[in-house]
């Protein structure tokens, strides 16, 4: 491996979650310090699945302005709804003001973004010549870009915009992107994130990998048997350290970016792929394993998602570390699980937490990370968040507190 | 910082176009540019259970990464990579919401595992064996630039070689009237930090605000406006003419990128 370069943190200046365990930081900080859970029996839309999901409440009920209708779709909404809490859409606009319009970048990570626009539009095809109807916008919902093009409009910014979609490490790659290009000096802010909403590709795909369980996701227990899908939007506002950086404030340390090279749906067994994006976060940041305190597994809750991070983990970290993955509490957010996971981490530094992966009843002894059961209180100086995806691609990323 | 990199390989397949010499001529003017359907290769660089799996986006993206690659002279397995595209496998989409909206919503595992926008980068990194990152983009019709820009990040910020591959394929009826996208067009190019003498041309890039170049052939002009990839087509034309000069590509509605080539030989 080379040697470490000099590396230039990031600042995470606000940042902001909306899962099926709360809207904002304040019920999702509760709900995991109380060890809840916010997956319930499937009941979304026309979906007869015996699966649970995590369903963030109220999504539809979210109008976007008018003037941006024809982005509206349940991804699109959800953004909305989480660009409304903890005062993040004032801490862009105050950006924008300091920065100017063209000096804020938009990178999102989303998996499916509004495809389920299009699965409701092919059930209203024209009969006869089997048109799709004229309301519907691929542009503005279906496309991945459309969660990114929408929050440009929504809050008038003018700099680079892109999606990055990599399945489940997509939104956290986000951090990569939006660090090296605040680097290059092409901006001065990023918004960066994550939105993922349910649909029926993910629900009915998912099921027909079998990797869906019948019962609450149970990450690292040793009956645990599949993922429960749920949704979420996530966001961060990215800024250079070298523009000042207050006691409270998460830096972003380090990313590790790898591709297992292995199979399409499968991780390698091994955990190959993971451990070199640890690594490689670790070499990033200039740190050492010793140096981190808690580590967000990606933990699915699928026999082979576990095993492998297990192996992975240990290798790197020995199995002290204490580690958990909060997707019992939310679902498995698919390509919003990276940013909305680097958020429980900054959250867990800011307030010392380290959550507990709730629904595991009992650790499977064959994986020997210290997966941790319950919640524990204390300061933390770094946490690292695993995010992997189908493909074989891996991201790792280590945040720290600045003060 | 400047966004200075040098170009080491091309790759390019799209209608009427089988490779980087032959969009070279065409480019270049010293051979007329004919459209026809695209024909894909099947991607031999893919283990057999692999290649079967495979829809028309993944062959692209491995035929043009595979060139530009090959023209470079690189191990592919020292290569981090940027894909974009501006929408992925059509055909695999229409066929999933098609099951989804029939009665018994059986979708294929295989068809699940191939709708991530990262299917051809997956099937890359197996096929290649290269365990360095991919990153996949998106931005719609400014895929191309998007693409361009994370590529020119992670040459001149992590100081690594990058393969950059752009490309989109057609949508079948009935999303194609929604998305009207004629035939696959891809583009890759092998960019380095430093010169060797393998190096085709420098090229440094800006954002700008000036109205993006169009083609003067009318037919590459049409192809230019309609797929995202072949936006990159004054850029490559700029390559192919191995002169100096400027090139403004279409980017977002509120910018474009402006790309200054200088040629190595």
């Amino acid at each position: 491996m080379k040697p470490p370069r000099a590396v230039r943190p990031a600042v995470v200046r606000a940042f902001t979650a909306t899962s099926c365990i709360g809207r904002g930081l304040e019920p999702t900080f509760a709900a995991l310090l109380d060890e809840r859970s916010g997956l319930k029996a499937c009941g979304f839309e026309t979906v007869t699945l015996d699966t649970q999901v995590g369903e963030v409440p109220g999504v539809d009920d979210q109008s976007l302005p008018a003037e941006l209708r024809r982005f509206d779709c349940r991804n699109n909404r959800l953004a909305e709804l989480a660009l409304r809490q903890d005062g993040f859409e004032e801490a862009i606009e105050q950006a924008a003001r300091r920065w100017g319009p063209r000096r804020l970048g938009v990178f999102v990570g989303t998996s499916t973004s509004g495809i389920l626009q299009t699965e409701l539009a092919y059930r209203r095809r024209n009969p006869v010549s089997g048109e799709l109807p004229p309301d519907f916008d691929y542009g503005a919902t279906h496309n991945s870009f459309s969660v990114a093009d929408y929050l440009r409009r929504r809050l008038g910014l003018e700099g680079p915009a892109v999606v990055v979609s990599c399945a489940c490490a997509s939104s956290a790659k986000v951090f990569a992107s939006a660090r090296r290009m605040l680097e290059a000096d092409l901006i001065d802010a990023a918004l960066i994130g994550g939105v993922d909403s349910l649909c029926l590709t993910t629900l009915y795909g998912f099921h027909s990998l079998q990797l869906c369980s019948t019962t609450p996701c149970r990450p690292f227990d040793v009956a645990r048997d599949g993922i429960s899908i749920g949704e979420a939007a996530a966001f961060a506002l990215l800024e250079r350290v070298s523009d000042g950086t207050a006691g409270d404030d998460v830096l972003l340390l380090g990313v590790g970016e790898s591709n297992d090279a292995y199979h399409m749906s499968a991780p390698h067994p091994e955990g190959r792929g993971a451990m070199l994006a640890m690594q490689l976060a670790l070499s990033d940041a200039g740190l050492e394993p010793s140096d981190i305190d808690y580590i967000n597994l990606h933990g699915t809750g699928t026999p082979s998602n576990d095993r492998s991070e297990s192996q992975a983990v240990t290798s790197v970290f020995g199995t002290a570390i204490p580690c958990s993955s909060t997707k019992g509490a939310t679902g498995h957010t698919l390509g919003a699980a990276g940013a909305l996971e680097a958020v429980i981490g900054a959250l867990a530094l800011r307030r010392g937490l380290m959550p507990a992966g709730v629904n595991t009843r009992q650790v499977d002894p064959a994986l020997s990370a210290h997966y941790l059961t319950r919640s524990r209180t204390g300061p933390l100086a770094r946490v690292l968040s695993n995010s992997f995806g189908f493909g074989g691609t891996n991201c790792s990323l280590i945040l720290g507190r600045a003060g | 910082m400047r966004l200075e990199v040098f170009v080491q390989g091309v790759g390019v397949l799209g209608p009427g176009i089988c490779d980087w010499p032959d969009a070279a001529a065409m480019l270049a003017g010293r051979k007329a540019y004919e459209p026809q359907p695209t024909l894909l290769p099947s991607p031999a660089l893919l283990p057999p259970t692999e290649r079967r799996r495979t829809g028309r986006v993944v062959k692209l993206a491995i035929a043009i990464a595979s060139e530009a690659v090959g023209n470079a002279g690189a191990a592919p397995e020292h290569l981090r990579s940027v894909f974009t595209s501006s929408g992925g496998d059509g055909h695999n989409c229409h066929e999933i919401c098609q099951a989804l909206a029939s009665k018994s919503r059986e979708i294929s595992p295989t068809r699940f595992s191939n709708s991530v926008h990262n299917a051809s980068a997956g099937y890359w990194s197996i096929a290649t064996g290269t365990t360095l990152t991919s990153t996949v983009l998106c931005a719609f019709d400014a895929s191309f630039c998007a693409g361009l820009l994370e590529s020119l990040m992670q040459v001149c910020v992590e100081g690594e070689p990058v393969l950059l591959v752009a490309y989109d394929t057609e949508y079948p009826a009935p999303l194609h009237s929604k998305r009207p996208l004629p035939d696959a067009f891809g583009i890759a190019l092998v960019l380095t930090p430093s010169r060797d003498d393998r190096s085709l041309a420098r090229i440094e890039a800006a954002l700008d605000t000036q109205e993006a170049d169009v083609m003067r052939d009318s037919r590459l002009e049409a192809l230019r406006r309609s797929v995202p990839a072949a936006r990159a087509l004054p850029l490559i034309r700029q390559l192919a003419l191995v002169e100096p000069g400027r090139v403004i590509l279409d980017y977002l509605d509120v910018c474009s990128v402006a790309v200054d080539v200088t040629p190595c030989c």
